[in-house]
């Protein structure tokens, strides 16, 4: 979206381009770039180095690590990063906890936390939805006792991301059962190796293992492992969501998604023509591209505004974002299906093929799964109809 | 006009479904997908189809056939679209079994069609190769004469049923430029394999010189090979709809159960016509699924392979839109492996690429002049 930067913006890109493709090690990059996945190593040699140059995270107060940027740069450095396939800093770190860490938390936990959420040396998971309390988050009923200073939890979580790598999570508890709904929750950090926590993964459409039911069974937590107020966590909760809707619009990501599936079809050619000639297949990427544009102007004039207003109130924009954003994404991972034809088809672990055979071409072993996974973006953040109902309560005013 | 199914027909119908739901809940189906050996599917299982009949239905009574048409072969497949069978039945009976009876020399159809119908041989077709994608003709296979039959060379990718085929048909170009059909043994040939996304096994094939015998004449073969490409697709419309038929329902049950903000989620009326566009969508490809069945019995053969081009059209429309809300609207355990509905996403974006894709078919039936035309 050059048009609409300013000089010095373009310029700040650039530097943040020639970081991300100098630092991080292309061993790394590249193999995403194919569709690789990235695995727990690779995502703490990123953030590592990012942490290192003070860029794991430039939203956080300058104290904790933070740059003093403006929501535009913030941008930039989101998108020169999705753009060099990089590993992004782990969001249930850098994007939620933190953030409540920082805003919420004591002197004491925000040192006790936060440089080791920066450099990843603690990995969070995010222990909030339950079997019962998904869209519906507030009627969650994982319960948290006090008892002298600790406090006592019992329930289950699930959903919960890379609970398999992670050491730490932060989970919302019901600390007042007799309070209404979103009134008797807190917000409370437990380290996973705390005696009478299980984890129990549950495998995806995709074949992948990326989420996990996580049980607590008379877990007994410090009592200063809580963040902030108790039972104020509800209120954390909605400022850390906040926050992640409009992480997860990831326009960057999707422009990368469709430059790769522009490299691809120029070499796949379909009735001796390549696929970008297509007229059917080049109308559906041309339209996808508007679309992404569109949403990419959307995003920077949100920052634009939160760069003059300070940031607003939660804005039924941020559910614009989330929701077109999730669309677009996957619309971009099903073009990538349709341009590899019966190739797409397989099921394998990798791209390794017996002597003789031809070589795979590239994206057969991700396409398809990646499609299937990507079902979870317009679930997971809020659902798309979670958003759709904000959009329509902010409007019709109901 | 009678469009309803025969009393025939309907008690088939029921007797593949009685022992489906006896053999084939979500469970039993998991348990086959998740089994630690080479195969993913029930030999004991296709034993039972051949004792129902199913694996001979539409072959001369002559060659151990139940003389069926393909109404009642469209039945039977929307009940596996249902139970979302992992058995190599289209690979083995609607494609290997039905190109013997279409192309095949009478011997051939003696040696291998009672073989199939009482289950002791399985069959697959090989015609897709890595730079063709769907086409039948642009290939670059080839077959060259040597003694009383052939060699082929060449490389075939996604054969269905390629894993555990005892004989393959392949298709590959002769020296004067015809595109025929070959039958090798499975032992002649270096298989890659592996399931499909579905669950379905499939292998890429390897031919380097494997000796062959021609199905039939390599002159004719290709438009046998279209014809039962055409009953194939329209019958994989039918085991389509069989499966968005459950996924439907797997959904509305869901939404009717499923309990957030103190009320079961079918009380939002947003859910309630997002089940009700799956429903429209569902209806759509059960006509279309029907019109390419009916029309399988036109004699013009181009009338009749738009109509089933088009039906795929529509099936693949609506199989899409039904598959990506019914998880959308079982929220996050629509994305398990545990829970059924994901599994019936998966089978019919496979279907949404088998034969041909939507862009594919759209292209040929408008190219085609389209289906409503000034008569
Ligand atoms: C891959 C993946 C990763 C996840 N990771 C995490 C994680 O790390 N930590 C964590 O805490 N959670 C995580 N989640 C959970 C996620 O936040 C929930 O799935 C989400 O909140 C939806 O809840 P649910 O799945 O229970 O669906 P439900 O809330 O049961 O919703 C089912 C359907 O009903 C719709 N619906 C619900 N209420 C309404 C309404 N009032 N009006 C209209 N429609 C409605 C929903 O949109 C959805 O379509 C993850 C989910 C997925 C799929």
């Amino acid at each position: 979206m050059d048009i609409a930067l300013s000089k010095e913006e373009r310029a700040f890109a650039e530097r943040m381009r020639t970081f991300f493709t100098t630092e991080i090690p292309a061993e790394i990059r590249d193999r995403l770039a194919r569709g690789g996945h990235a695995t727990r190593e690779d995502f703490l040699t990123s953030q590592q180095i990012m942490n290192k140059h003070g860029l794991a995270v430039p939203h956080w107060p300058t104290q904790w690590g933070g740059q003093d940027w403006t929501p535009v740069q913030r941008h930039l450095y989101a998108e020169e990063m999705l753009l060099a396939f990089v590993p992004p800093p782990l969001a249930f770190n850098t994007q939620m906890v933190g953030p409540v860490i920082a805003t919420f938390g004591s002197e004491a936990i925000k040192e006790r936390f936060l440089p080791k959420t920066a450099s990843l040396d603690i990995w969070w998971c995010q222990g909030f939805s339950e079997p019962n309390a998904g869209s519906d988050l507030a009627s969650l009923k994982t319960t948290a006792v006090r008892d002298g200073d600790e406090y006592i939890v019992n329930g289950q979580k699930t959903w919960t991301t890379l609970a398999q790598w992670a050491n730490w999570i932060f989970c919302l508890v019901r600390t007042d059962p007799e309070a209404k709904k979103q009134r008797g929750i807190s917000f409370l950090l437990i380290d996973m190796d705390t005696p009478g926590i299980t984890v129990r993964p549950i495998q995806l459409i995709d074949g992948g293992h990326e989420v996990n039911e996580v049980f607590f069974d008379n877990v007994r937590v410090p009592a200063d492992q809580l963040v902030g107020e108790e039972n104020a966590g509800w209120d954390y909760a909605k400022f850390l969501l906040g926050n992640e809707r409009t992480g997860v619009v990831a326009v960057g990501q999707t422009k990368a998604r469709i430059l790769r599936i522009k490299r691809l079809a120029a070499e796949t050619v379909v009735n001796g023509r390549s696929l970008l000639e297509d007229p059917l297949f080049r109308a559906k990427l041309t339209r996808l591209e508007v679309e992404v544009t569109a949403i990419e102007m959307s995003v920077l004039r949100v920052l634009d505004a939160e760069g003059r207003n300070g940031p607003g109130k939660p804005d039924p924009v941020s559910s614009v974002l989330k929701l077109k954003g999730s669309e677009l994404q996957q619309q971009a991972t099903e073009l990538l299906v349709d341009l590899l034809g019966p190739a797409a088809l397989a099921y394998r672990e990798d791209g390794e093929v017996p002597d003789g055979f031809s070589a795979l071409p590239e994206g057969s072993v991700d396409a398809l799964p990646t499609f299937f996974n990507w079902r979870k973006a317009s679930i997971y953040s809020g659902s798309n109809e979670v958003q759709r109902t904000i959009i329509a309560k902010a409007i019709l005013k109901f | 006009m009678e469009l309803d199914l025969t009393d025939e027909q309907r008690m088939l119908g029921d007797a593949v479904k009685s022992l489906l739901d006896k053999r084939y809940d979500a469970n039993a189906r998991l348990a086959l997908l998740e089994s630690s050996g080479p195969e993913h599917w029930s030999r004991e299982l296709w034993k039972q189809y051949a004792e129902l009949g199913l694996l001979g239905l539409t072959f001369d009574e002559q060659y151990g056939g139940a003389g069926m048409g393909v109404g009642e072969l469209a039945v039977v497949m929307e009940a596996f679209g249902r139970a979302l069978i992992l058995e190599p039945f289209i690979a083995t009976v609607v494609l290997g079994g039905q190109l013997i009876a279409a192309a095949g020399t009478p011997e051939q159809k003696s040696t291998l069609l009672p073989a199939v119908a009482e289950g002791s041989t399985l069959l697959a077709f090989g015609y897709t190769e890595p730079a063709s994608r769907w086409s039948l003709t642009d290939i670059t296979t080839t077959a060259t004469p040597s003694g009383d039959g052939w060699t082929i060379s060449g490389e075939k990718i996604a054969v269905l049923g390629g894993d555990v085929a005892d004989q393959l048909l392949v298709t590959a170009t002769t020296p004067d430029g015809a595109v025929g059909l070959f039958l090798v043994a499975g032992a002649d040939v270096v298989r890659d394999t592996y399931q499909l996304q579905d669950g379905l096994g499939a292998a890429d094939v390897l031919l380097s010189d494997s000796p062959a015998v021609a199905v039939g004449s390599p002159a004719d073969a290709l438009a046998h090979i279209e014809s039962v490409l055409d009953v194939a697709t329209a019958v994989l419309c039918s085991e389509a709809v069989g499966a968005m038929d459950r996924m439907l329902w797997l959904t509305v049950d869901y939404l009717k159960t499923r309990v957030q903000f103190g009320q079961p989620i079918s009380v939002f009326q947003a859910l309630q016509f997002r089940s009700a566009d799956m429903y429209v969508s569902l209806e759509q490809a059960r006509s279309m699924a029907l019109v390419a069945r009916l029309s399988l019995a036109d004699d013009d053969v181009a009338e009749r392979r738009r109509a089933v081009q088009a039906a795929k059209i529509q099936i693949d429309t609506s199989s899409r839109h039904i598959g990506l809300e019914a998880i959308q609207l079982h929220g996050g355990i629509g994305m398990t492996m545990e829970y059924p509905v994901g599994h019936y996403v998966k089978r019919t974006t496979v279907i949404a690429k088998t034969f041909a894709d939507t862009d594919t078919l759209v292209e040929i039936v408008g190219a085609g002049g389209g289906l409503i035309t000034a008569g």
